[in-house]
C-alpha cells in the first residue's frame, strides 16, 4: 500500500528538483520550467492531502493553483519576450540595470 | 509489493527523472517536451489518487495549454541552444561558485522536508494507507457542487486574475511602435512590421 508519507516524500523531491533549476540554470525560459515544476510538486501535495482526508477540497486548490500557473505562464512569457527584444539574450544576467 | 505500489513508483520515478532531465537539457524544446513528460506521471499519479478530473485537467490544461504556449515562445525566439559554447565555459567559471550554492541549497531543502515528514512520523502523526482512509471524492458532479457554492468567490476572482493576466500578457508583448501620423494607415504601418 502506498502510504501519504511517500507522495509527500515525491512532492517534496520534485519541489527540490524546481527549486535546484531556479538556483542553477541561467536561462530564463528553464527559470520558468523550474516554476510549473514547483508548482506540480505543491499540486501533487494538495491533491494526497485532500484523498487522505476524504474531501474535494484539495482537487479544487489544485484547479486554483492551475489558473494562477496559466496567467503566471502568461505574463512571464510575455515579459520574456519584451526582455529578449532589447538584450537578444535570454541570461538572467544580461538584464541588471536596476541593481545598485 | 502490490500492484498500485508499483505504478506509484513507476510514475513518481518517471515523473522525478523527466524534471531532472528538463533542468539538466541545453535545448529549450527539449526542456518543454520533457516537462510534457512529468506531467503525464503527475496525472498518473492522480489517477492513483482517486482523483481523475484533475488528472484530466492536468493533461488538458497543463501539458496541453501551457506547455504550448511555453513551446509557441520558445520557437519565435528562436534560441534553439541558450548559449555557444565558449559562452557556456566562462559561464561555468562566472558562475561555478553560484552554481554550487545553488546545488548545496536545494540538497539542504529536500533534507528540510524529509527530515520534517519523518518528525511528523515519529511524533504518531504518520499517515497509514491509503487504502483505509475515507471515501474519495472523486465526481466531477461533487467537485462542481463545493466550486461554486463554497468556493464561489474565489472562482470569481480567479476569472478577474485571468482577464487582468490576458490584458498584461498583450500590453506587455506588444513592440512599442510610434504611433502613426493621422493619415497614415494601416497598410502603410504593417511595411516596418518587426521580424517576431
Amino acid at each position: 500500500m502506498v502510504t501519504l508519507n511517500q507522495y509527500l516524500l515525491l512532492s517534496a523531491v520534485l519541489f527540490a528538483i524546481g527549486a535546484l533549476g531556479v538556483f542553477v540554470r541561467r536561462n530564463l525560459i528553464t527559470i520558468l520550467l523550474s516554476i510549473e515544476i514547483m508548482l506540480n510538486a505543491v499540486n501533487l501535495t494538495f491533491v494526497a492531502a485532500g484523498r487522505a482526508f476524504g474531501t474535494a477540497d484539495g482537487q479544487i486548490i489544485v484547479f486554483f493553483v492551475m489558473t494562477v500557473a496559466a496567467a503566471e505562464a502568461a505574463v512571464g512569457l510575455a515579459i520574456i519576450i519584451a526582455l529578449f527584444r532589447h538584450r537578444e539574450s535570454l541570461d538572467p544576467d544580461a538584464f541588471t540595470s536596476l541593481k545598485w | 509489493m502490490g500492484p498500485d505500489q508499483i505504478l506509484f513508483y513507476v510514475l513518481g520515478g518517471v515523473a522525478v527523472v523527466a524534471s531532472l532531465m528538463v533542468i539538466g537539457q541545453r535545448n529549450p524544446i527539449h526542456s518543454v517536451l520533457l516537462l510534457i513528460a512529468s506531467f503525464g506521471g503527475l496525472s498518473g499519479l492522480y489517477i492513483l489518487l482517486d482523483a481523475p478530473f484533475v488528472a484530466v485537467i492536468q493533461i488538458i490544461i497543463y501539458a496541453g495549454a501551457i506547455m504550448v504556449l511555453f513551446l509557441f515562445v520558445v520557437m519565435l525566439l528562436n534560441v534553439a541552444r541558450e548559449d555557444t559554447e565558449q559562452d557556456e565555459r566562462v559561464h561555468v567559471q562566472v558562475h561555478r561558485g553560484s552554481m554550487r550554492l545553488g546545488a548545496v541549497l536545494a540538497g539542504l531543502l529536500v533534507v528540510e522536508l524529509v527530515w520534517a515528514l519523518a518528525s511528523a512520523g515519529t511524533l504518531g502523526g504518520t499517515f497509514g494507507p491509503m487504502a483505509g482512509l475515507p471515501a474519495p471524492v472523486t465526481s466531477v458532479h461533487v467537485i462542481g457542487q463545493v466550486l461554486f457554492t463554497r468556493y464561489a468567490f474565489p472562482f470569481e476572482v480567479t476569472s478577474i486574475l485571468i482577464l487582468v493576466a490576458m490584458v498584461g500578457a498583450v500590453v506587455l508583448a506588444r513592440r512599442e511602435t510610434p504611433r502613426p501620423a493621422a493619415g497614415a494607415d494601416a497598410a502603410g504601418g504593417s511595411e516596418e512590421r518587426p521580424a517576431f
